[in-house]
């Protein structure tokens, strides 16, 4: 099947990740052995955009998938793409029981904060609200994670980092571990920011609240 | 010592025993009754197993395990049946060859754990959707092995869900078994993720004309098949002139029944729908337009589940007096069969 551009809005973080998953494993010569689950949502925009095995699942349901099809297929490097939601909320009893089996998946969380692609209703990790507190998956994950998981969080801004962080979770998953890597990402659609706007609200309001590093 | 190969084991042993025949190499699934035997039986058997926190994970990481190509399965009843229909969904969109053993249980909600067969709709029509899955309903220790092993070469062959619908008496009572002997070799399970050539699967659309196209595929497909899978039993229906309909475990009682009023020179016979999903219609219209039936009674532990979908397919001209025996969630036994057909008049 031919690789179609991607369907993801002007100014989408996405695609970045997926950009970047794409070189990582290209450099370490991983291609072939890749096979990626989406969730539903702004992710599953991605299933035709890689040279790489892909599939969608429903929402909520990608690390479920992804690790009964590692468990069958160990010799294969399995990605579980996410947002926000369907990592943290809906997703968050089959994320947390597989963090806590260390299943050898690794977890990439898109977090812009909003259910992007249903309309920008407020996602588990939004802000906005002083009386709610936001979900930190990496940390909450860290308390029942293996230690030899890998857990990390960085942001569409910063492809250098996003390159390392995503190595290291291939690392961990080829020496049997799970892994997580939440993405800070932008929504300028649901945001309504325009142009700088978008990336000074990543850098100087997310960036703040949810803290950037290996956890 | 005698040698034999008689069994004397309940019916969760013969699914496990089953499932291993079939080539079956991982089993996810949560506890519930009365299904719980099933992952315990394969678990203390030596079967590879993971205990997952929820029948929504069992279902996925058996669609997900199924995609990369191991004949995987799963063993759900009631609220987890109902947790299970996400997954057979996407298997049926698809086309997952995702096995599931479903235990039903008394319902609305968590109900009984034991007899019922409320759960008919759930398996042939549960999903959003059209049903497209091949629903099995067991009526013997023999059959539950069979037809087990059927849901596996099946899924396999023609690439849709299957799901065994049982109940908690079935599974739970012991019986004497002597594994039949299958001249059908095994299936074998395939992978459309290979090594070479990236492969792209959607489950999700962006136009209506899209799905349509793929529906209309799926359909074709379903359609094409749909007389090699439907299957029935008859007893005594040549020379009956009142026909019985039933299924599963109530489709047992009613076979002694029938056995039973047949030495007392009653003219009845037994119809019972081995698959429910296809429907054997082609079988029951061929039935029904062999005479003019004097009665036709629908037997059932539910309020009608099984009498829906008969009267979907019946399509002969002349429609003969139906009457209907309908305790749902209770057990309905050979004697009550019995009287109920005596006072006919």
């Amino acid at each position: 099947m031919p690789i179609q551009s991607a369907k993801f809005c002007p100014g989408c973080g996405h695609p970045i990740v997926l950009m970047m998953l794409r070189k990582v494993l290209e450099e370490r010569g991983l291609l072939k052995k890749a096979v990626m689950g989406l969730d539903i949502g702004c992710s599953l925009l991605g299933w035709d955009y890689l040279p790489i095995h892909t599939f969608q699942t429903h929402h909520g349901r990608v690390t479920p998938t992804m690790l009964g099809f590692k468990r069958a297929k160990k010799d294969m490097i399995c990605f579980g793409v996410s947002g926000d939601g369907g990592a943290y909320a809906i997703g968050w009893q089959s994320l947390f029981h597989a963090a806590r089996r260390d299943e050898p998946v690794t977890v990439i969380v898109v977090n812009n904060t909003v259910y992007g692609m249903t309309g920008g209703q407020i996602g588990p990790t939004g802000i906005n609200d002083p009386s709610v507190k936001p979900v930190y998956g990496p940390e909450l994950l860290r308390n029942v994670a293996s230690n030899e998981a890998y857990l990390a969080r960085t942001a569409v801004n910063d492809p250098k980092q996003m390159q390392e962080y995503l190595s290291k979770a291939i690392d961990a998953q080829l020496n049997g571990h799970f892994s997580l890597i939440e993405f800070l990402s932008f929504c300028p659609t649901n945001w309504k920011t325009k142009g700088i706007e978008t990336t000074k609200y990543l850098d100087e309001k997310l960036k703040t609240v949810f803290k950037v590093g290996e956890i | 010592m005698i040698k034999s190969n008689k069994q004397f084991i309940t019916g969760a042993e013969v699914v496990v025993q089953a499932c291993r025949d079939a080539g079956a190499t991982m089993m996810y699934g949560y506890p519930i009754t009365p299904s719980s035997e099933i992952l315990e039986n394969w678990q203390k058997t030596g079967g590879k197993c993971l205990q997952t926190e929820d029948e929504i994970a069992a279902g996925f990481a058996v669609a997900g395990g199924a995609l990369a190509g191991e004949k995987v399965f799963t063993a759900t009843s009631g609220p987890g049946h109902i947790l299970m229909q996400d997954a057979l969904v996407m298997a049926e969109a698809m086309r997952i060859p995702m096995v599931t053993i479903a235990a039903q249980r008394g319902g609305p909600s968590s109900g009984t754990v034991i007899y019922s067969q409320q759960e008919v709709t759930l398996a042939c029509y549960g999903g959003n959707g059209e049903g497209f899955r091949l629903v099995y309903s067991p009526a013997s220790l023999d059959e539950l092995y069979t037809l087990t092993r059927r849901a596996f070469n099946e899924a396999w062959q023609y690439g849709f869900p299957t799901i065994v619908l049982t109940d908690g008496y079935a599974l739970k009572a012991q019986g004497i078994f002597t594994k039949p002997k299958l001249l059908r070799k095994n299936i074998p399970a395939k992978t459309l993720f290979g090594r070479d050539g990236a492969v792209h699967l959607p489950n999700i659309f962006a136009t209506e004309e899209e799905l349509y196209a793929k529906l209309e595929m799926i359909q074709t497909d379903y359609a094409k098949i749909k007389t090699k899978v439907e299957t029935s039993y008859e007893l005594g229906t040549k020379e009956a002139d009142i026909l019985v309909i039933a299924h599963g475990t109530v489709g047992a009682s009613a076979e002694a029944a029938v056995l039973n009023l047949r030495k007392e020179k009653k003219k009845v016979g037994l119809f019972r729908p081995v698959t429910l999903r296809p429907f054997p219609a082609k079988n029951l219209n061929k039935l029904l337009a062999t005479k003019k039936w004097k009665k036709v009674i629908i037997i059932e532990s539910s309020y009608g589940q099984l009498a829906r979908l008969v009267h979907d397919e019946i399509k002969v001209k002349n429609l003969p007096d139906i009457l209907y025996l309908q305790k749902p969630g209770l057990g309905i036994e050979p004697e009550e069969i019995e009287e109920y057909i005596k006072k006919i008049k």
